[in-house]
């Protein structure tokens, strides 16, 4: 995704002139491309995020469209009443970016671990908040916070996923991606989850359980409509996401149905507990530690559908 | 271009009747600055109120937005806004708030109230007309309490770094914080050592003396390629004087004798 960022990045560069880069100090090996071929346009802030934040939003109070990049917590938390008042308040045009989401810095530790930006930023006044799923998904994100006027939170993964999608997508803000049909339950998954999500769907498949599959790239707006449609067409809805389970996919999906006139569907969130990961480990050895590997979700889904399924034979009897 | 010692004058009267009408708080601290802030807006400033968002206009930011009453009043008297506004100050609805609001409100270049936000923003809008060679300048008024801020800190490593010689930081040094003196709560002293070992062309005024202010505000920069740094010596509460000196008066609204006699003070028949 990270690779995906910067070339998109560079493109948009290329066509408008108002695209300016700030950085933290972070980005060796992926900043120095755009830092040469723009460098009026390009921005070393330093170790100082709360600095690099209050210059991003005079930036673009004075005409600029600013992207800010660090990794994980550093460029949203350090930071966040810059973000909230600087920003937010005065609708500056500040994209900001943060790669390494959820546990894609694994093994440095739980500093690096941003497994709450997502309800952090969803929280903001202004803010809309996007985790592509794949670096297809990144691509067309980052031209579409581009595009819109206002405050954006981009949360990338990591460099070097696979893409889920083999062909060109249609990506809007604010409208979740279908990746796979299927009747009986929905999966809907944001950020990084997504590869997760359709191995667990084939996995699902293979039992004879058709999952819809959703790319819920944009968590705010939320894609209302898209929730309420698999509560209506599918069985159960389970949420994905690489992220604490306070405040995230989860939660905004929740709310949806908690106010909606669907009673009958199954309804569960695969998340991280409110806790820290407190030991060394890779993405994948992290993800597996908290049950959001393919193998324990897939078992985890099907238990939650058959369960579901004997209840509605037990209600109707 | 009127007198900028009479404006400041206004400047401290109609504050004072805001806060009072609005029981409100933060005399000391737009009383500190209202020889300053009368200076800006008596011509140093290249504003208009009748373009108040045009492109060339200089910025003015003030960092330490709870002294907002002052800089209303300074801006309704450049018809940035009808007078008639700083009676509702501080009032359920009302636009002007009580920290300094932009929503809605021509010639407020920045919300603030939170301290340590304006140098940085202020940084980033000096850096954007350097990189555009644009001519205005950033001007941003510091409180000395929020000089505890290490944001502040980072911008004053920054500014200097990237030579913003249009940018200029003005230092309201009343020697008087949120919970007692400066030199009590947390020591800014060696201060000026401290922005000149950043980088920054230091010069220190009495900020009362029009005359002084005016010969630092108008030879911007101070030195070329550095961004300017005026640490302006004033008193908490200046020009009433059982408010002068007196931490109570960050938070105290006059009551009605008070009032009388603050009004008195400063030549006013109510």
């Amino acid at each position: 995704m990270r690779t995906a960022f910067f070339d998109a990045l560079m493109n948009l560069a290329e066509r408008d002139s108002r695209v300016f880069l700030v950085v933290g100090d972070l980005g060796f090996g992926v900043t120095e491309a755009f830092a040469k071929r723009f460098p009026q346009r390009y921005l070393n802030a330093g170790v100082a995020e709360q600095n690099m934040t209050g210059i991003a939003a005079g930036l673009a109070l004075s005409g600029k469209v600013v992207f800010t990049y660090s990794i994980a917590n550093f460029p949203i938390l350090r930071c966040l009443e810059q973000i909230r008042n600087d920003v937010c308040y005065h609708h500056a045009n500040v994209k900001v970016v943060a790669v390494g989401g959820g546990f894609a810095y694994g093994s440095l530790g739980a500093t690096h671990h941003a497994t709450e930006d997502l309800a952090i930023m969803r929280a903001l006044p202004e803010m809309s908040v996007v985790a592509p799923g794949d670096p297809v998904e990144a691509a067309a994100a980052t031209e579409a916070i581009a595009a819109h006027d206002g405050p954006c939170y981009l949360r990338l993964g990591r460099a070097g996923e696979q893409k889920v999608h083999k062909g060109p997508i249609q990506f809007q803000l604010g409208k979740a991606i279908r990746v796979r049909q299927g009747t009986d339950i929905t999966l809907i998954s944001t950020g990084g989850m997504l590869q997760t999500a359709v191995e667990a769907a084939d996995a699902l498949s293979a039992k004879g359980l058709h999952a819809r599959v959703l790319s819920m790239h944009t968590l705010k707006p939320l894609d209302a409509n898209a929730v309420l449609a698999a509560a209506r067409e599918t069985r159960a809805i389970f949420t994905l996401e690489e992220h604490s389970i306070i405040g995230g996919l989860g939660s905004a999906v929740a709310e949806i149905l908690a106010e909606s006139a669907e009673r009958e569907v199954v309804f569960k969130r695969f998340a991280l507990p409110s806790a820290f990961a407190c030991k060394s480990g890779t993405q994948e050895y992290l993800r597996t530690q908290f049950g959001l590997g393919v193998g324990s979700l897939s078992d985890a889904i099907y238990a939650a559908t058959r369960d579901s399924r004997q209840l509605a034979v037990s209600v109707s009897v | 271009m009127t007198d900028s010692a009479e404006f400041a004058h206004h400047i401290r009267t109609r504050t004072l009747q805001m806060i009072n009408r609005a029981r409100s708080s933060h005399i000391g601290s737009s009383f500190s600055m209202a020889d300053l802030l009368a200076v800006l807006y008596n011509g140093v400033l290249r504003v208009d109120p009748k373009q108040p968002d045009s492109p060339e206009r200089d910025r003015f930011i003030l960092s330490k937005g709870h002294a907002c009453a002052a800089l209303y009043v300074a801006l309704a008297n450049r018809d940035f806004f009808p007078d008639s506004w700083l009676d509702d100050f501080y009032q359920d609805g009302a636009r002007l708030a009580g920290h300094a609001t932009h929503v809605g409100v021509p010639g407020v270049e920045i919300s603030t109230g939170s301290l340590g936000h304006g140098l940085p923003i202020g940084c980033g809008m000096a850096l954007a007309a350097k990189r555009d060679e644009a001519a205005y300048r950033v001007f941003v008024m510091l409180s000395d309490g929020e000089c505890d801020e290490g944001s502040n800190w980072e911008a004053a490593l920054f500014a200097p770094h990237h030579q913003l010689d249009n940018l200029v930081v003005i230092i309201d040094y009343n020697k008087i914080q949120s919970l007692g003196a400066v030199k009590e709560v947390l020591d800014l002293e060696p201060f000026a050592d401290k922005w000149r070992a950043f980088g920054w062309a230091v010069q220190e005024i009495d900020g009362h003396n029009v005359r002084e202010i005016e010969q630092s505000l108008t030879h911007i920069p101070a030195k070329d390629g550095k961004p300017t740094c005026i640490i302006a010596h004033t008193i908490k509460g200046k020009g009433v004087s059982f408010m002068e000196h007196n931490l109570l008066w960050h938070y105290r609204s006059p009551n009605s004798e008070e009032m009388a006699g603050a009004m008195s003070e400063l030549g006013v028949r109510e």
